[in-house]
């Protein structure tokens, strides 16, 4: 049956609810933050109505662009370490039986799900002194006392790497599913080994997805809010980490407004720029 | 299954010295997937510079045997002899033979040049050789200058032509094909099947195409393999699989046949209810008699002849085919329009079913 | 071959003993018979289970957070439904952009939506009533039906709808006798997906009705901010099983590998699809 334009005012009575809610309960709070993000802060934490620039201007003083950095490069790196192991991986599990691939992508499902606070916490017990890793090792023996790994960077990267890693592996999951397996196959008639033909074959011809999925993973790692706070000392502290310290513990609305104003625009930018490889990607092919 | 490939009256699967060179030997290959059974102890003999066509409708195992062949696939049983040396375990990317997929499985992020030398690249050619060879086996399949163009940009018999040079471009002992041609359309498949042979006894490589075109087969095979079940039913060449077919599968797969039963009477074998001339199988009180339509000879009906009834006449301009029912059992007769009898719907006639032309098979 | 199929074998057990670790710490954890976290666990007791019935505090949490996830994703659905339809129904490009609105606020990081929420409960003055986590949660999963909803009309034979309408049914009944029933696995998993989802979320929770009232992630790290139980660990525990448990009831009855993305199932379920497997 063709899609046909609407014609009477009855055929967009579907479109009314959905879009009534989304315009009132999305586009209005995003457009309240904004707002909000240029008003002034007052003490006791209350904000009186405004047009200011000051909590744009403290983006420039050096605390903010410490944690900005940080913020960036460990989302980088998370990224890139979780590109690293999800690449061969999401590959070998697309090649697996359909029955192993199922039970694969509901552990996947379960953890991508998993709340960001029972992360934390496992993964701070996990890395604790008295009920993690090292008491394991000691029982076992190859340790003689038990240590904490956290806080710490190393805690912090671990933990984000964990919660990061479902998601790039579900993200990269279709474009390698549906991968074409002649390709490899060919490569390997003509006489490339498995690994060879993985990096000259099944690499580059998904690079644009690849890259899109590395954007994806970044902006994913980004949004970790609780697990440097849980895991990590206050240098280990991201943007997100900040937002949330503003807003709820020092209460100043303004400053956590106009710091989520900004990722947001950082998050668009990214995922804009996503959107245009897709569109390149479909314009060679 | 044991196979008796000289099924032929003629033995062409010797060099002209009369010494048979060994080829590719395939013994007791048996392929199972869970508790299907895809290829049934397959045994089979290609000699070198042979072009053998696996010919089959769909599942009966062609493909899967071509993947074992090629290394894809590791056999459940059995072994795959190479000129003597055994390399069924050998790994795929060792083995030096040329495939060509029936996805044709060009590399779209590398140039038609690039993806012909990617075979000489990973054997460390020097660059200025893997220019030349592009340049030979450009020549060879009739696209000189392409090296620079994307694949997308190429029309499907082009695409042919680059997976083909491709393939062949390390000159590899074996050349295998699955369904090479089954993406082109009509006109220029057999316009390449055509191309295709040339090619091969050109080079004088050994070829092995999975097909399910039977005319693609004749055309191309020196020996047509057809398969069915996992299993070889017949290996002969086009002429002899057509005129000799070892069951009633080959002949109603090759062409088209009337399938007609032969049984012990009181006065000896009857075909369609009057004597036969034929003889019965040793102990055996029935048989199935193939004939083509071509062969069936349509007279006036007389007492010595099976005699029926002609219930549709389909003209096709080339040839005009006769639908004649005798007793329950549809036989068809075709004749070219030359040839022509002067009968309608619903005339009697009688069908004289020369015993040269009738081969009596066992199953 | 052999040895590429080892290395498959080892990656395939070194991410999943990477991605199950920490799980079984807590599982393990929360079976310590003291009332410490203890790991390798002494002594073993399910009270700190019981205590999720038990203890009043727990309890109101655990009713909370599941209220909370029925609701939510029920309104989700509820708005994924009519768009995804309308969408499918209409030649409208224009319409596109509410299904941007719907993908916006999931691919952002949370804690902006959440930040938006704050601000917008407070300037509207409704700040607190429980209701708002119902409205914020349902927008901020609303994807997630969404998604599997345009994968399921995507797959539907649109000259079903066309036989109907031939034989003289309008809209509303082709709609309600055609498009739903079929429709229904897929409003089905959107609407688990969302549930799983709000009832792990924490951060929209918290910022909406978090000084009010507390969801089971809210409890959890208000615990571990002031003292660490093995109930904690149960609750985490038990919230990890029932997510997983959902997911695998999605895949019972669906094609999980297709609604992830990968090409529909063969009918050779177990064999690898090959092309022209003769």
């Amino acid at each position: 049956m063709r899609r046909e334009a609407p014609r009477s005012w009855r055929d967009y009575l579907p479109l009314a609810f959905p879009a009534a809610m989304l315009i009132v309960f999305f586009v209005v709070p995003f457009g309240t933050m904004i707002v909000v993000s240029f008003f002034r802060r007052q003490q006791a934490g209350f904000y009186t109505p405004d047009f200011v620039f000051t909590n744009y201007a403290r983006f420039l003083t050096p605390f903010f662009a410490n944690v900005l950095g940080f913020s960036l490069w460990l989302a980088i790196a998370v990224a890139a370490l979780s590109m690293i192991i999800a690449l061969p991986f999401t590959y070998l599990l697309t090649r697996a039986p359909r029955r192993s691939q199922t039970a694969w992508l509901v552990a996947l499902l379960s953890i991508l799900a998993l709340s960001e606070v029972i992360i934390g916490f496992a993964w701070s017990t996990l890395l604790s002194r008295t009920a993690g890793l090292t008491n394991l090792l000691v029982a076992v023996g190859l340790m003689d006392a038990p240590q904490a790994l956290m806080p710490g960077f190393g805690a912090v990267l671990t933990a984000i790497v964990y919660q990061t890693l479902p998601y790039t592996i579900l993200v990269l999951y279709p474009t390698m599913a549906r991968l074409d397996p002649t390709l490899a196959e060919s490569a390997r008639t003509l006489g490339a080994s498995p690994i060879r033909a993985f990096f000259t074959v099944v690499l580059p011809v998904q690079r644009t997805s690849i890259i899109a999925t590395l954007i994806m993973a970044f902006i994913f790692a980004l949004g970790s809010y609780l697990l440097p706070q849980i895991l990590g000392r206050p240098q280990n502290w991201t943007l997100s980490v900040l937002i949330t310290d503003q807003a709820i513990y020092q209460s100043n609305m303004p400053f956590a407004a106009a710091m989520a104003v900004f990722l947001v625009l950082v998050s668009l930018g990214l995922v804009g720029l996503t959107l245009l490889l897709g569109q390149q990607r479909e314009k060679t092919s | 299954m044991r196979l008796a490939l000289w099924r032929g009256t003629r033995s062409h699967l010797h060099d002209s010295f009369g010494l048979t060179m060994p080829g590719l030997e395939l013994k007791g290959v048996t392929r199972d997937f869970g508790s299907i059974r895809a290829v049934n102890d397959v045994d089979l003999t290609v000699p070198n510079a042979h072009f053998v066509c696996l010919l089959g409708p769909s599942g009966c195992g062609k493909t899967t045997l071509l993947r074992m062949i090629a290394g894809l696939d590791l056999p459940t049983a059995g072994s795959i002899v190479l000129d003597g040396d055994d390399i069924t375990h050998v790994p795929l990317h060792k083995r030096d033979f040329g495939m060509v997929f029936q996805s044709l499985a060009l590399f779209p992020h590398l140039s038609v040049g690039e993806n012909i030398a990617y075979p000489l690249r990973i054997r460390r050619m020097p660059r200025a050789e893997q220019k030349r060879r592009v340049e030979e086996l450009l020549t060879m399949v009739h696209l000189s200058g392409y090296e620079r163009r994307a694949v997308s940009q190429l029309s499907g018999g082009q695409r042919q032509r680059v997976a083909i040079a491709r393939a062949l471009s390390v000159s590899p002992r074996l050349f295998l094909l699955d369904e090479p041609l089954s993406a082109l359309d009509a006109k220029l498949r057999e316009a390449m099947q055509v191309e295709l042979r040339q090619l091969q006894q050109r080079l004088g490589i050994t070829t092995i195409v999975v097909t399910h075109d039977q005319r693609e087969a004749m055309t191309m095979a020196d020996t047509v393999i057809v398969m069915q079940g996992g299993e070889i039913r017949q290996a002969a060449s086009p002429t002899d699989i057509y005129r000799h077919p070892a069951d009633s599968f080959v002949a109603d797969f090759i062409g088209s046949t009337n399938l007609l039963e032969l049984v012990r009477g009181d006065g000896g074998p009857m075909l369609l209810g009057r004597p036969s001339r034929l003889a019965l199988p040793y102990a055996m009180s029935r048989a199935i008699v193939s004939i083509r339509p071509e062969d069936v000879r349509i007279t006036a009906p007389a007492d010595d002849v099976p005699a029926g009834t002609v219930t549709f006449i389909r003209d096709l301009g080339g040839t005009v085919e006769y639908f004649i029912d005798v007793a329950g059992t549809e036989v068809i007769a075709v004749t070219t329009p030359h040839e022509r009898r002067p009968v309608s719907i619903g005339a009697a006639v009688g069908l004289l079913l020369d015993p040269a032309h009738c081969v009596v098979l066992t199953r | 071959m052999i040895s590429s199929r080892f290395l498959a074998r080892l990656s395939f057990a070194v991410v999943a003993v990477f991605l199950a670790a920490p799980l079984v710490v807590i599982g393990a954890v929360s079976v310590n018979k003291k009332q410490m976290l203890n790991f390798p666990p002494q002594g073993f007791s399910i009270d700190w289970f019981a205590q999720i019935f038990t203890d009043p505090e727990w309890f109101r949490a655990l009713i909370a957070s599941l209220v909370l996830a029925a609701l939510s994703a029920a309104l989700a659905v509820a708005i994924a439904l009519p768009l995804s339809w309308f969408l499918w129904r209409r030649d409208a490009p224009w319409a596109r952009i509410f299904q941007v609105l719907g993908v916006a606020p999931f691919t952002l990081p949370p804690v902006i939506t959440a930040l938006g929420f704050l601000t917008f409960w407070a300037a509207s003055g409704f700040y607190g009533q429980p209701w708002t986590a119902v409205i914020a949660h349902a927008i901020f999963f609303v994807t997630l039906p969404l998604v599997t909803l345009s994968l399921g009309f995507s797959s539907l034979d649109r000259s079903l709808v066309e036989a109907a309408a031939v034989m003289g049914a309008d809209d509303r009944v082709v709609f309600r006798t055609v498009v739903l029933p079929l429709i229904l696995p897929y409003a089905v998993s959107g609407y688990a997906f969302a549930f799983v989802l709000s009832l792990n979320e924490y951060i929209v929770a918290y910022m909406t009705i978090g000084f009010v009232m507390e969801t089971l992630p809210i409890k959890i790290f208000n615990a571990l901010r002031y003292g660490y139980t093995p109930t904690m660990a149960a609750v985490s525990f038990l919230i990890v099983t029932l997510t997983a448990l959902v997911f695998a009831a999605i895949a019972r009855f669906s094609d999980l590998p297709q609604l992830m993305g990968a090409m529909p199932a063969q009918n050779d379920g177990d064999i690898k699809a090959t092309p022209s497997r003769d």
